[in-house]
């Protein structure tokens, strides 16, 4: 027998190759008389992993040769529970998912939805602007939080002190617009949950006019510092066939210098009225990447205040009643959002209007049969959201494109070859979000 | 008693089980165990905002071997559920589990085949605590209340007392299917 084939034993009924555990040896020669190397494990508990992420070094001292991630700690199911729920529950379950942006994953979603419901066009130009306007405020809080996790987990405390301070104000907005600091569930089909409150403009423009100021904290704070600069200059370096061949998308491929994004090159709910800069750098490392993060905190101050200028009167939910919960939703004073006028109607007027109610809310909306891909740009890169409607009131399948998952692929090419301690810098620039990432 | 009276000015007394459950409240160190939105929202109690530093808490730990506190934040997922016992073992004794949110608590509304329904299967809880998530105030809130627990706790035999009261109490309790509440 030729030794191309598998180790095989010649028995009485003929040739047996032994196919199990064959390549052990021929391993293990190229390894023998290297340096001793050591296999960590680090996470899924570990403070800077940003989340639930696991990562498996092999080292030779303090230097990374190989970076396998370890995910799926965070493993939610949402998107199996989605195909359980109607089209409007699912907003609920998909706001979720990258728990650091939750309006953009409602925005998609929906947009998903309204594309194959065609009512794209119908939905009213003040709630497209409202989601215009609460996405660029999420994008803030989210830049806000990966500086914090960032410098935290590089040991710039302050940073991470004005991050959350500065964030807790975007909060505070989002709480007086949906009720809830977090989690909203106020994108959805064929418009927005709810109208701004009376106070909510005046209260976003001090808040950005604040912010603007607030924010250079952590500008004077990091930018040209050398303890900063020593720890990400250099440091996580990815280029742009490297973005290219992982499908890396966001801050990440913008400091390549390519100014990709989906607001720009694709505009989508009327983006294309707006004036902002793409920002870029060309260093692709850790630094640029954060560079570009306080840039678009810049930046989206602006598109905010543009959308405030933008907002007109109007409805904020499709005129279909069809695909509009029936009731005017307002936040009372108890949190609760029922209108009393539509109550006092479907409970004692109009039998119609209660059984209407009724199919509506407990059955939902059919969905004609497509699928539909849709994607927006995220604080993290290309947020797609994949619908598919079999002309059900459920959906068949949706599949999220996480910015977080696949720019976390990246991990071995920005980690493998440095040291431990720039690993963790490296990843903190990537930003994953593990929420996103496992869903 | 009559003690009370004899003693010189600035004395007070107390008892052992007394003092030792207001040293032990008043220095709670959590250990980090973020896992989803909620431990975004723990974060923000610890920073300036809503200040955790107020209560003593601040120290978060990275390492189990120095935490006595673990807050659960967030859904477990049943990859997660070997990993967060092996995390509690980690601890020493005493120690206590707060579940935070109605994922950590319950499952919430991720009844499904990834989420462990409850923290409670894999850890004994003491404070579980609501909301999805949780304000930092409510964060606060279970915090302060698992310190009254704190503070009142046994030590000694009647510790030992306790534990075999409550072994008992759990042995009569009927599995959840057979409990028909009012409608016995």
């Amino acid at each position: 027998m030729t030794t191309d084939y598998a180790p095989s034993i010649e028995t009485t009924e003929g040739t047996v190759f032994n196919l199990s555990g064959g390549d052990w040896e021929s391993l293990v020669t190229g390894v023998e008389g290297e340096q001793e190397r050591i296999v960590v494990n680090m996470g899924p508990q570990h403070p800077s992993t940003h989340g639930v992420l696991r990562l498996i070094l092999e080292l030779d001292g303090e230097t990374v040769v190989q970076v396998r991630p370890g995910i799926g700690y965070l493993h939610t199911g949402i998107e199996k529970n989605l195909e359980f729920r109607n089209w409007v529950q699912g907003v609920t379950f998909v706001t979720r998912m990258d728990y650091l942006s939750p309006f953009f994953n409602e925005t998609v979603y929906c947009m998903g939805v309204e594309k194959l419901l065609g009512i794209s066009d119908q939905v009213p130009e003040r709630a497209k602007t409202l989601r215009i306007l609460m996405m660029e405020l999420n994008r803030i809080s989210s830049h806000l939080v990966a500086l914090a996790t960032g410098g935290m987990e590089l040991g710039a405390l302050t940073a991470m002190t004005f991050g959350f301070r500065d964030r807790e104000l975007i909060l505070d907005i989002f709480e007086m617009v949906t009720g809830l600091r977090m989690n909203h569930a106020y994108v959805r089909p064929g418009g927005v949950s709810c109208d701004l409150p009376p106070g909510a403009v005046e209260k976003i423009r001090a808040t950005v006019k604040h912010l603007r100021k607030s924010t250079q904290d952590n500008v004077n704070i990091l930018v040209g510092n050398q303890i900063w600069l020593g720890r990400t200059k250099g440091v996580g370096y990815l280029d742009l066939q490297g973005c290219l061949a992982l499908g890396v998308t966001g801050p990440v491929l913008r400091a390549t210098g390519v100014p990709w994004d989906l607001r720009k090159t694709q505009p989508y709910l009327g983006y294309e009225r707006y004036e902002f800069e793409v920002q870029t750098q060309d260093t692709c490392d850790a630094y640029g990447r954060f560079l570009i993060r306080l840039g678009e905190i810049a930046e989206s101050l602006n598109l905010v205040d543009q959308a405030l200028d933008f907002l007109e009167p109007g409805p904020v939910m499709i005129e279909d009643k069809s695909i509009a919960w029936p009731a005017q939703l307002a936040l009372g004073a108890d949190g609760l959002g029922n209108s009393q006028e539509h109550i006092a109607k479907i409970m004692s007027q109009s039998m119609e209007a209660l059984i209407h109610h009724f199919k509506l809310v407990t059955e939902g909306f059919q969905v004609p049969r497509g699928q539909v891909y849709t994607a927006v740009e995220s604080p993290r890169g290309e947020l797609g959201a994949f619908v598919v409607s079999d002309d059900s009131t459920r959906p068949y399948r949706v599949h999220f494109r996480d910015p977080s998952f696949s720019n976390l692929q990246a991990t071995p090419a920005v980690g493998e070859g440095g040291q431990i301690a720039d690993l963790i810098a490296a990843l903190a620039s990537l930003d994953p979000v593990m929420g996103g990432v496992d869903r | 008693m009559g003690l009370e009276e004899k003693l010189p000015s600035g004395i007070l007394l107390t008892t052992v089980e007394k003092l030792a459950g207001y040293s032990r409240k008043t220095s709670l160190w959590p250990a980090t165990f973020g896992l989803a939105c909620c431990a975004i929202e723990m974060m923000a109690t610890g920073a300036g905002r809503f200040d955790l530093a107020r209560f003593g808490m601040e120290v978060f730990r990275a390492s189990p071997r120095q935490a006595d506190l673990m807050i659960v934040a967030g859904r477990v997922s049943q990859k997660m559920a070997p990993v967060l016992r092996q995390i509690y073992d980690q601890m020493a004794s005493p120690k206590w589990v707060l579940a935070m949110g109605v994922c950590a608590s319950s499952g919430g509304m991720f009844n499904n085949y990834a989420i462990v329904q409850g923290v409670d299967h894999v850890v004994p809880v003491d404070m579980y605590l609501p909301g999805c998530p949780p304000r930092p105030e409510m964060l606060i809130d279970a915090i302060l209340k698992l310190q009254e627990k704190i503070q009142n706790e046994k030590m000694g035999s009647a510790k030992r007392e306790e534990i075999v009261l409550n072994e008992e109490f759990a042995r009569k309790e009927l599995p959840l299917l057979e409990r028909k509440g009012l409608l016995a």
